[in-house]
């Protein structure tokens, strides 16, 4: 009834090879092929999570953040889509295992918490059932011990009375509770890494941070990494150690919170930062929106992704993809001709706020013209752009 | 950014709910009245009633089921036992329903005319429903090659006019009761694979799909476990109307003198019988009897079908 697959039972040591890192992504690209071009989603993204920390990813939608997430699992469709680059997991190539293996080690080792809890858990069946199910796969507990352990996990969870409330069906629960279900079922077999996709997005704002306050106390308990991915600023700004903002499928910054927050060098990390609404502005504050949309990822600009809309944005910009370098603290990387500094742009001149719709339009136009040597380009520019920090 | 930790909002609940406990008992007291709020909408389900209606079919299939299965047990004469004294007799004490113009018993006939009928419409959508519902299943959530290939399939067979291609096997095949289920069985295949892959397709790709397969289930797990639940519902209801509908093919059949052989009683045979030699204006009754069982047997597994559904529709609809 039970089935594990044919594959032979990996090992997971405590700390792994190479470089002691639990999860080491190395210039991971995903890519879709389409009707109008191959849609490069990921590209080349290089980065490395330790045990019990947590990773922030941010980026607005289409940024490629949801298909990075599914790119380190595994979850990929079979058709049209092009992977390269290594995820190693505990010392285990992710990119390369067997599906058999894979399902080793979802679940058991590595685990995801879906964004929305209205439809991640299956309607007919109780949610006892589906948190035991995988307490009975991989750790072959048998049913009486899955169940204790299913209660246990819903009393971890903050559900009130759980042993009738393993009897339940999701739709007897409210949003909140359901999402706290999703998490007793990611964390049942106490995995090391945890992905949380948007786990807040689809609650309320007041469940939300009672969401990610739990996520963070079970986290301390039981020393495991997360990885939060989000749009919001906000919900990463007092939980993750470290944060990774992506923009059209690269990194743009990356840094330790702290530093992302009082030393933002890229642009982009600072206009996501100024659309984040406070309470202390009046009323009728206009809201600051980043002007047009993220870039199309089939014919991506020539030159810095973010050159259009970029309020700093200079010739050299447009001319060349600036690389993912440092400046003074070796753990912040950034990827920016010229950095901000204490807010301020090091652009040599100012000049270029007006004219920086024209010049959308006209780079816009020369990628069409000649965007084939431009995917080439920057193709080949990624693995510079995305090693780890030596 | 000095207010980054303000963004958070960590206490955001709770000057709601300072004024009665504060800090962690707050959030339980509000889970709490969540809990008492989904348990009412649990009590309005478990309310909604099915209907008398519903309950009269159900009364009327069961009865039919049971006198089948019981046919042997009950004192009724043999259905092919011919009383020349008793020919076209009307209902009456010895026979409640009268007999025909070979003088059987109608009563005995039409129950164990019955067994054909049921025996036709439930085995050959068991059939149907194994084979085809299982194809549908895992085309619908394979999907690729083996779902084109399969679809191709089933409306090839759809393209086929049923009832013309199993009147043609029969009459080829031979005519008794395990040939007419499996011929039958053979042409819902198609029609069955049809509803459950729709059905499994509009599972395959949601997120608790995904969910179990990051929990590390594998695609037959998935299938049966994960997916199979959810189209039960929607196999069921058609599964039934589908029975309906291939009780009338077996009626047809019987009616051209295509469906188990005379002189054994089904009520399609009976059907035919009433219908032949006058017997339509000498006596009634042989035709009567088993035309108002099928009909009502009919209505009632349609019914059955239709208020099951409107049940789970419910249960989707409070999702």
């Amino acid at each position: 009834m039970l089935r594990r697959g044919g594959a032979q039972t990996l090992e997971f040591p405590d700390v792994a090879a190479p470089g002691g890192h639990l999860l080491e992504v190395e210039d991971l690209h995903t890519a879709f092929r389409t009707g109008r071009g191959t849609v490069r989603a990921v590209d080349g993204v290089s980065f490395t999570v330790d045990r019990g920390k947590t990773l922030g990813i941010v980026g607005e939608s289409g940024s490629g953040k949801t298909v990075l997430a599914r790119s380190i699992m595994g979850l990929l469709p079979l058709h049209d889509v092009i992977r390269s680059g290594t995820v190693h997991f505990a010392g285990h190539d992710l990119t390369a295992m067997e599906p058999a293996q894979l399902r080793q080690v979802w679940g058991a080792e590595l685990s995801m918490i879906f964004q929305d809890p209205m439809t991640a858990l299956n309607p007919v069946k109780r949610i006892g059932r589906q948190i035991t199910e995988s307490l009975r796969l991989h750790l072959r507990m048998d049913r009486s011990e899955a169940n204790a352990t299913a209660i246990e996990l819903l009393r971890q969870v903050g559900i009130p009375s759980p042993e009738e409330r393993i009897r339940w069906y999701p739709f007897q629960l409210s949003g909140g509770m359901r999402q706290r279900v999703m998490i007793a079922i990611a964390l049942a077999c106490a995995p090391r890494l945890v992905m949380a996709d948007e786990p807040t997005t689809g609650l309320d704002v007041t469940v939300q941070a009672q969401i990610l306050d739990l996520l963070a106390e079970l986290q301390r308990e039981r020393h495991m990494a997360v990885i939060l991915v989000t749009h919001d600023l906000g919900v990463v700004a007092g939980r993750a150690d470290e944060i990774l903002v992506m923009y059209a499928g690269r990194i743009v910054e990356r840094a330790p919170t702290h530093t992302l927050f009082h030393d933002t060098h890229m642009p982009y990390t600072q206009a996501l930062m100024d659309s984040i609404p406070r309470l202390a502005d009046p009323s009728g504050t206009r809201l600051h929106a980043i002007a047009g949309r993220p870039p199309d990822l089939i014919h991506p600009p020539k030159g810095c992704r973010f050159a259009p809309r970029c309020p700093y944005v200079q010739d050299r910009c447009r001319e060349s993809d600036p690389p993912l370098r440092t400046a003074g603290s070796p753990d912040h990387l950034f990827a920016c001709w010229f950095p901000l500094v204490n807010g301020v742009s090091t652009a040599p001149s100012n000049g270029a706020l007006p004219s920086a719709p024209p010049a959308a339009v006209a780079a816009a136009a020369e990628d069409v013209t000649n965007g084939s040597d431009a995917s080439v380009g920057t193709d080949t520019a990624a693995p510079d752009t995305g090693g780890p920090t030596p | 950014m000095p207010d980054d930790r303000e963004l958070t909002g960590t206490h955001a609940s709770g000057p709601l709910l300072t004024d009665q406990v504060p800090g962690l008992a707050a959030v339980d007291e509000l889970v709490v009245s969540r809990q008492s709020e989904t348990l009412d909408s649990d009590d309005i389900l478990a309310k909604k009633p099915l209907g008398l209606l519903f309950w009269f079919a159900l009364g009327w299939v069961s009865l039919v089921v049971i006198l089948a299965i019981l046919a042997n047990v009950l004192p009724l004469p043999n259905p092919n036992f011919q009383n020349y004294t008793a020919l076209n007799a009307a209902p009456s004490i010895h026979h409640l329903l009268g007999t025909d113009d070979l003088g059987r018993d109608l009563l005995s006939r039409l129950i164990y005319g019955a067994r054909v009928s049921l025996i036709v419409g439930f085995g050959s959508v068991a059939m149907g429903m194994l084979i085809g519902g299982t194809l549908g299943l895992v085309s619908g959530y394979k999907g690729g090659r083996l779902d084109v290939s399969l679809n191709a399939g089933a409306f090839v067979l759809l393209a086929f006019p049923a009832i013309v291609a199993v009147i043609a096997i029969v009459a080829f095949w031979g005519q008794s009761l395990l040939k007419i289920t499996i011929i039958i069985g053979v042409a819902t295949i198609p029609i069955l694979y049809r509803v459950v892959r729709a059905s499994s397709l509009s599972f395959a790709n949601r997120d608790f799909v995904v969910a179990a397969r990051t929990l590390g289930a594998t695609s037959s797990r998935i299938v049966f476990r994960e997916i199979l639940p959810n189209v039960v519902p929607v196999a069921v209801t058609f599964g039934l109307i589908t029975v309906a509908g291939v009780i009338v093919i077996e009626g047809s059949l019987a009616f051209l003198g295509l469906s188990v052989p005379l002189p054994t009683a089904s009520w399609g045979n009976m059907i035919s019988e009433g219908a032949s030699n006058g017997n339509l204006q000498t006596n009634p009754y042989i035709m009567i009897w088993p035309v108002v069982a099928m009909f009502l047997l009919l209505l009632s597994i349609n019914l059955i079908g239709d208020r099951l559904r409107q049940r789970f529709d419910i249960r989707e609809g409070l999702l």
